[in-house]
């Protein structure tokens, strides 16, 4: 029984561990609420187009500071509100269409990113942070403004419920009740954008869609109201973020990795065992 | 913001003055003018890609025009809610999580007002919607897991709970069976009775003639608005349809015209 007690126990005796807990849980649900609408509207491809396009951003501020870690957040969060509303408004005025648009500035964004880190001797270790995030490497600073702007997100996403739900799910009744749909659009692009900062420094830029999209898919298969989806999408996206970190720990993996693979485990489960329409059941 | 603020009470419920509307150079509707008074249901008929929808989506304030104007109770587009729009079944995501009562609680979302919650009596206000629309017991199902009639009446009842003064049905009875489009039209009767001005873009010219006060002959112009009897004559109905027209002259004098056209999409989304 002690036994069993320390195996939970034990990672988190340490203050870095706790506090890697404490962002990767919070990640984990603001990602899957936010996923929630990125899954309905159809939104995956934006995101990991977003993620990635936070690189340049993150590699200027980590040239500019000199190698420093502290100020990356906001280098990330500024990259990733200019980003979202530039697509915001590229797909309005569409020339081309919005998939290849995405595509164009996404891979170069990226590739300006790794350019600009590479001009750094370490840049390979960097860059894996970056890249993969690193949960470990959490500070208590980093944890504040993980709540905070988290925080933020959520609270926005409760007060304009109704009116998300209108837009997404009929954008002409939006505009019949006259409601202020292009601002209502960029505050859902923003908070894309902060979602995508604050995971950052914990799934890091090439697997958080896994965190956007998958609890989010998984929930939209179980669940059949758009509320009950966001609680099952958190819930899923809370349990993959500790799992996960368990994982790292005792099988020495990273733990971004560990979370996304968690988080898809518990996808594929739904996906076969789902009540009356999984493929299990359709089988018989 | 509310709608009553901005009506005129001694005006149509709908002007619309010298509307045209283009895309990409290419002119969907051409110099539109016509009026509607309160608790008229008018059918608006036409072959495919007459600019029934746009026609539809300008009215309802979701479109701009190119030019002319559209106003409602006397007053300009902006600010209204009282327009309710339902669109194609083709044009609504039917696997979306949501309930019928959900659905016909987004119609209240300027009542119930930003940043807060339905009351009750918004509820009460769904479900006497959903009771008028004999949808009442499905109110808790998902709406995907509806039929074709229910899905259209679910519709109906969001236009209720909007409170709304002038409804937009683009093409309601497409694919129903016969009970379903009587259901509807029943509908429809009911609407007018509560002087709701109600207009139906249908494919059907034989309901046209039979269940609307007046006809709207569009394609791209206005070809034609009044009486079923002045508008759905053979000789309006060829210059509307053109090609696409079929008359079949029946054993008892009567004209038939059959719309070979389909039920497909309209020239844009």
């Amino acid at each position: 029984m002690n036994n069993l007690f320390n195996i939970f126990l034990q990672p988190f005796s340490y203050d870095f561990m706790l506090r890697g807990l404490a962002a990767s849980v919070i990640v984990g649900v603001v990602c899957a609420v936010v996923g929630v609408y990125v899954v309905l509207r159809g939104m995956a491809f934006f995101g990991d187009a977003l993620a990635h396009a936070v690189l340049p951003g993150v590699a200027l501020g980590y040239l500019l500071s000199g190698g420093s870690r502290d100020t990356l957040f906001w280098w990330a969060l500024g990259a990733a509100v200019l980003v979202a509303l530039a697509v915001g408004r590229i797909s309005k005025h569409a020339e081309i269409r919005e998939d290849t648009a995405i595509g164009i500035l996404f891979a170069s964004m990226f590739a300006l990113g790794i350019a600009l880190i590479s001009t750094v001797r370490s840049y390979s270790v960097d860059l894996s942070h970056f890249l993969f995030g690193n949960v470990l490497g959490v500070s208590t600073r980093d944890l504040v403004l993980t709540s905070v702007f988290g925080g933020v997100v959520l609270l926005t996403i409760f007060l304009f419920y109704k009116e998300f739900l209108v837009l997404s799910f009929d954008p002409v009744l939006a505009a019949t009740l006259r409601l202020p749909s292009g601002l209502l659009n960029n505050i859902l692009l923003v908070l894309m954008a902060l979602t995508v900062s604050v995971a950052m420094q914990t799934v890091g830029v090439a697997l958080m869609v896994a965190m956007l999209v998958t609890p989010a898919a998984s929930a939209s298969l179980l669940t059949r109201r758009l509320w009950q989806g966001m609680l099952v999408s958190a819930a899923i996206g809370a349990f993959s973020a500790v799992t996960g970190l368990y994982l790292s720990y005792y099988f020495n993996i990273v733990s971004g990795s560990a979370i996304v693979l968690t988080a898809t485990a518990i996808f594929l489960l739904v996906f076969l065992f789902q009540p009356r329409r999984g493929l299990v059941w359709k089988k018989r | 913001m509310y709608p009553r603020t901005l009506h005129q009470p001694d005006q149509p419920i709908l002007d619309v003055l010298h509307l045209s509307v283009s895309y990409e150079g290419r002119e969907a509707l051409e110099n539109i003018t016509f009026h509607l008074h309160a608790g008229e249901l008018v059918a608006v008929v036409g072959p495919n890609g007459a600019g029934k929808s746009t026609l539809f989506k300008v009215v309802a304030g979701v479109l701009p025009p190119t030019s002319g104007e559209v106003k409602i109770s006397g007053y300009g587009p902006r600010g209204h809610i009282c327009i309710a729009y339902v669109p194609q079944r083709s044009q609504v995501d039917w696997r979306f999580p949501a309930s019928v009562a959900d659905v016909v609680m987004m119609g209240r979302i300027r009542q119930v007002g930003f940043f807060r919650w339905p009351h009750r009596a918004d509820w009460d206000t769904v479900h006497a919607a959903l009771e008028a629309v004999d949808m009442n017991s499905m109110a808790n199902r998902q709406i995907g897991e509806l039929s074709g009639g229910q899905q259209q009446r679910t519709f109906l009842a969001r236009a209720l709970a909007q409170e709304a003064e002038l409804v937009l049905l683009d093409e309601p009875l497409n694919g129903l069976d016969t009970p379903s489009q009587e259901a509807i039209l029943s509908l429809l009767d009911k609407l007018r009775q509560q002087k709701i001005t109600v207009m139906v873009a249908t494919h059907d010219l034989g309901q046209a003639a039979s269940r609307f006060d007046r006809v709207m002959l569009l394609n791209h112009q206005l070809v034609r608005f009044g009486s079923p009897q002045d508008v759905l004559t053979s000789e309006n109905l060829l210059r509307a349809y053109g090609g696409h027209a079929q008359l079949i002259r029946g054993a008892d004098g009567t004209t038939t015209l059959a719309d070979t056209c389909c039920d497909g999409e309209e020239e844009h989304e």
